[in-house]
């Protein structure tokens, strides 16, 4: 039965001393990826007989703003359904330059949610085939949830702004 | 579908038409786009839009305390706001370490499964209306009317629901709720019969759905299909049994499953998952009947931090009255981080993608909506088929923009 001492063991196996911050929060087992990496990782998850996580749950970025040099962390949940394990794995980018390949030809489901991150936090992924905003307007020019877009203060006053009883 | 021929290159002008379906096509049933390239009323290409109702919900949740985060899942997939009220408990829940009673437990899966059971009714008799059978839709709704009726009587309302808090519900069920139950138990099964006979095996409801907006297995899969979509292509995939939350586990149920993905077996499952649904309510209420005394009085849990006070204690009680301000006025610090938890709702895996930096609030929320991820292979389903076949693929997809569009 697979389990995440044994994902460990295979990954490790095959990628020594690259993957780190080996960590099991509420049971799920969870890495970090050096970005040119992502894709070898994925496709040997994906191939590796006894792996087989090819099941791309979920994939969405968050921003720290305090980890200079990797501001951007692109979060992936892979589903073995046969044995039902679950992992996720983070690969951090510059926010400067925030180039991950694209794992879109491996998972077709990756298409949107690579669009969606691209979207909110500016992930550029290198082979998408396209790779242009899906939710936001197409004339945005910012990415709007990476976290120097503060929300507005609802109780500001300075706002002309009849229609909705202010100002 | 594919001997069709075009006419040559060049013969008269341009030899496709281009449509615009939507975004505020009534037969779309939700805003969205598709730019249709036709050759008579066969589709070629389409290229689809979507994102018209978003209401950046993940931005909105970084500045809420955790209890304000329910009314934006309502609106999620709006049909079935319950599970999604449910799903959010659920992981916050998990973040927090909270003990979850087992009534408060056979209380939710009643829940759940009759807000299954309304979304799959909506779906299945829209399926209808777009094949050109009304009659269905309009008979259905008077049951749906009833399940409404019983959200009302839990927690007020009925569409947006906002139904439970974190560790439980925010009252016991009345006597009145479950009897309005025990109605719906006694009349739909007898209606829901009538509903697949009307369809089931109807020569014309067969041959507008029967291989019409087929998948396989593999490909859903590799599109990230979940839910009813998914085990209509065959897939027994189903959270409810491979990752139980709610105790789940302690009930028997069939997952059915389909063959070919096309609009006729997503039908089938819907509907046969109705029954089990049916099947659930039952076993829960009995479950729930057989707790006496002060257990069957028990409808949260035991999370002071989390879970608002009586309002006769917060008048009477020091502490009650201190958490409820802390509460109320979310200054509560949660423990720091990360968490993906995941329930099968209506239409899939919806899954919580939640990171804590032990602050009040969030400081990453994601939703996993099964809807955005499966309406990616939609272009490919329609592709080479009729129009109207496009129009019946996506109200068999169940397709929900609130869902999609976040």
């Amino acid at each position: 039965m697979l389990n995440n001492d044994i994902i460990r063991q295979k990954l490790t196996e095959k990628f020594p001393d690259q993957l780190t911050d080996w960590n099991e929060p509420y049971g799920m087992l969870t890495f970090t990826v050096p970005a040119p990496l992502n894709l070898k990782v994925l496709q040997f998850l994906y191939d590796e007989e006894e792996l087989k996580f090819q099941f791309l749950t979920d994939l969405q970025a968050v921003h720290y703003p305090d980890r200079k040099g990797e501001e951007l962390a692109v979060v992936y949940h892979l589903h073995n359904l046969i044995d039902n394990v679950r992992i996720r794995f983070k690969v951090f980018a510059d926010i400067d330059k925030p180039d991950v390949f694209s794992a879109t030809a491996l998972y077709r489901s990756a298409n949107h949610m690579e669009r969606e991150t691209y979207d909110f936090y500016g992930v550029n992924f290198i082979g998408h085939p396209n790779l242009k905003r899906i939710l936001n307007v197409d004339e945005m020019d910012y990415f709007p949830l990476r976290k120097e877009f503060p929300l507005e203060d609802q109780s500001r006053i300075d706002k002309d702004d009849e229609m909705f009883g202010r100002g | 579908m594919s001997e069709h021929i075009l006419l040559p290159e060049g013969s008269i002008g341009k030899q496709t038409t281009t449509l615009n379906l939507g975004p505020t096509h009534p037969a779309t049933h939700g805003v969205f786009q598709n730019i249709l390239e036709l050759d008579g009323e066969r589709i070629m290409k389409s290229s689809s839009t979507i994102g018209y109702i978003h209401r950046a919900f993940e931005k909105i949740a970084e500045r809420r305390p955790l209890y304000q985060i329910t009314p934006l899942t309502d609106r999620l997939n709006y049909c079935s706001s319950p599970l999604n009220n449910m799903g959010w408990h659920i992981t916050c829940e998990k973040l927090l370490g909270v003990k979850i009673p087992k009534r408060v437990d056979y209380l939710r899966v009643i829940i759940m499964e009759l807000s299954r059971i309304s979304d799959h009714l909506i779906c299945n008799s829209i399926v209808g209306v777009d094949s050109g059978a009304y009659t269905g839709f309009l008979y259905v709704m008077q049951y749906r009317e009833l399940i409404y009726e019983i959200y009302e009587e839990i927690c007020g309302s009925r569409l947006t629901t906002t139904i439970g808090r974190i560790g439980g519900f925010e009252r016991n069920f009345t006597p009145a709720a479950f009897q309005k139950l025990e109605k719906f138990l006694k009349e739909y099964p007898g209606v829901l019969k009538e509903f697949e006979n009307l369809f089931t095996r109807n020569r014309i409801f067969m041959d507008r759905t029967i291989g019409c907006g087929p998948i396989g297995a593999e490909r859903a899969l590799n599109y990230g299909f979940t839910g009813p979509n998914l085990r209509a292509a065959g897939v027994d995939y189903d959270v409810r049994v491979h990752t139980p939350y709610s105790s789940y586990e302690d009930f028997d149920f069939i997952i059915p499953v389909g063959k070919t993905g096309d609009c006729y077996d997503r039908f089938l499952v819907r509907n046969e998952e109705m029954w089990q649904s049916l099947s659930i309510i039952k076993q829960a209420y009995q479950k729930v009947q057989e707790f006496k005394g002060a257990e069957a009085e028990v409808f949260h849990a035991d999370a002071p931090a989390y879970y608002l006070p009586e309002k006769k204690d917060v008048y009477t009680k020091m502490e009650a009255l201190i958490y409820h301000f802390k509460i109320v006025m979310g200054e509560t610090d949660m423990p720091a981080g990360e968490v993906y938890s995941s329930i099968e709702a209506a239409n899939g895996e919806l899954g919580f993608y939640l990171v804590s930096d032990g602050g009040r609030t969030p400081y990453r929320l994601h939703f996993r909506r099964p809807c955005f991820i499966y309406y990616q292979a939609f272009e490919e389903l329609i592709k080479g088929g009729m129009l109207s076949d496009a129009i019946i693929t996506m109200s068999s997809l169940n397709l929900i923009a609130g869902e999609m569009d976040a």
